[in-house]
């Protein structure tokens, strides 16, 4: 039994979907990773759902795979809108989940805690308008064509190298000033709060 | 200011017409060296690039027309070919290239997306490059075929061939950004980016 599974589901493609509660996801990870006959040793994608319907609350998808027996396993956590959206990170089991929840948390504005760089990934991290794939966001986005396009132009390209990054390049003596600057004051620019 | 041609007189010619004369010769010998040797800078972000490289392999070949180097560096490009979608992360980053390039430099928008923003009319796109870098020539199609990018470098061509040196109104001047990062104004930016496609039904908060 995996310790805090609320209940199971079998999906339209005929797999196995088992439902966390949020608070256990870290000791039911663990568990699935680690047990001798679980021994789901690969992390395939995290994503999330959020749906049309308002009242159902979003879901965070973990598509787990157990190279050794073969076996896929489909775990979700239920995440109230109206509640704090944040799961623990599972990067200390899975490496490959760094990007991936960064991916999420760009996308959804879904926290991950524990992850050890949680940034936007594929918006620009000075992006203001919120997170692209959450329902109330418009698909235009919330800015004007010409206040996105002024924005998109004021964003420095290599605004999105992390510290540890630029640490690196310094230590070879490969920085360019403004940057070495940026690395100084330990930031990478103003990050906006996002539109509620 | 006395000029050259008027002080020889030649019965029935107009005293300007040596000057014109040596101008256009001038012209055209530096219009043909600049369009029979474009080195063209490839910006490909998508499926268009596929079809740039077609045009320039050996079928379709588009060193024919001079385009015989790739300059896969900015500072010994003559010709910018976006080739495929722009989103806003790479906006600054085709706006550098594009600075980089010395002058006189010319851009192609390669297929509907690098044009107009395409299908892709979301908060993601730039919704044609001409909000970024000024273009030249537009070539239409998803994807455009090797034949369209070679129809749109030949309008180039004939473009380059009816500049002039000593025509101030034709000359190309740098188009920096303004003082609030734009090239266009917000006012044109939003017209030429208009609604379009299926979300014109789209509620804005601003």
């Amino acid at each position: 039994m995996i310790p805090g599974a609320l209940r199971e589901e079998v999906g339209r493609d005929a797999e196995r979907i088992v439902y966390v509660a949020r608070e256990r996801l870290l000791e039911a990870m663990t568990w699935l990773k680690n047990t001798p006959g679980q021994e789901f040793d690969y992390l395939v994608d995290v994503t999330a759902v959020e749906y049309r319907d308002r009242e159902r609350p979003l879901e965070v998808v973990y598509f787990l795979r157990s190279l050794g027996r073969k076996v896929d396993l489909r775990l979700k956590v239920e995440l109230n809108a109206s509640d704090e959206l944040a799961v623990d990170s599972v990067w200390g089991l899975w490496r490959g989940a760094d990007w991936l929840e960064r991916e999420v948390f760009d996308m959804f504005g879904i926290t991950f805690r524990g992850h050890p760089d949680l940034r936007r990934i594929l918006m620009w991290e000075t992006y203001a308008e919120g997170y692209p794939l959450r329902k109330n966001f418009p698909l235009r986005g919330r800015s004007a064509r010409a206040e996105q396009v002024r924005q998109a132009l004021n964003a420095n390209p290599e605004a999105h190298y992390s510290l540890e990054e630029l640490s690196i390049a310094e230590a070879a003596g490969d920085l360019p000033d403004d940057m070495r600057e940026r690395l100084r004051r330990g930031e990478r620019g103003v990050i906006p709060e996002p539109p509620a | 200011m006395k000029r050259v041609g008027e002080t020889k007189e030649i019965s029935g010619q107009s005293p300007n017409y040596l000057v014109a004369k040596f101008q256009n010769l001038v012209d055209w010998a530096v219009n043909s060296s600049r369009a029979n040797s474009l080195w063209p800078m490839p910006f490909g972000t998508a499926c268009c690039a596929i079809e740039f490289m077609a045009t320039a392999a050996s079928r379709f070949d588009f060193a024919r027309f001079g385009m015989e180097r790739q300059a896969f560096s900015p500072r010994q490009a003559d010709v910018l070919i976006c080739a495929g979608r722009l989103p806003f992360k790479l906006a600054p980053v085709i706006r550098r290239i594009y600075d980089q390039m010395p002058q006189p430099k010319w851009v192609i928008s390669m297929g509907a997306c690098a044009s107009t923003g395409g299908i892709f009319d979301n908060y993601s796109m730039v919704q044609g490059i001409d909000t970024i870098v000024p273009v030249d020539v537009y070539v239409p199609g998803c994807p455009p075929r090797p034949e369209g990018l070679l129809y749109g470098i030949l309008l180039l061509h004939k473009k380059i061939k009816g500049e002039s040196l000593f025509d101030a109104v034709r000359r190309r001047d740098e188009q920096p950004l303004d003082e609030k990062g734009l090239r266009l104004s917000p006012e044109t930016i939003d017209e030429i980016s208009e609604p379009f496609g299926n979300s014109v039904h789209q509620f804005r908060s601003s």
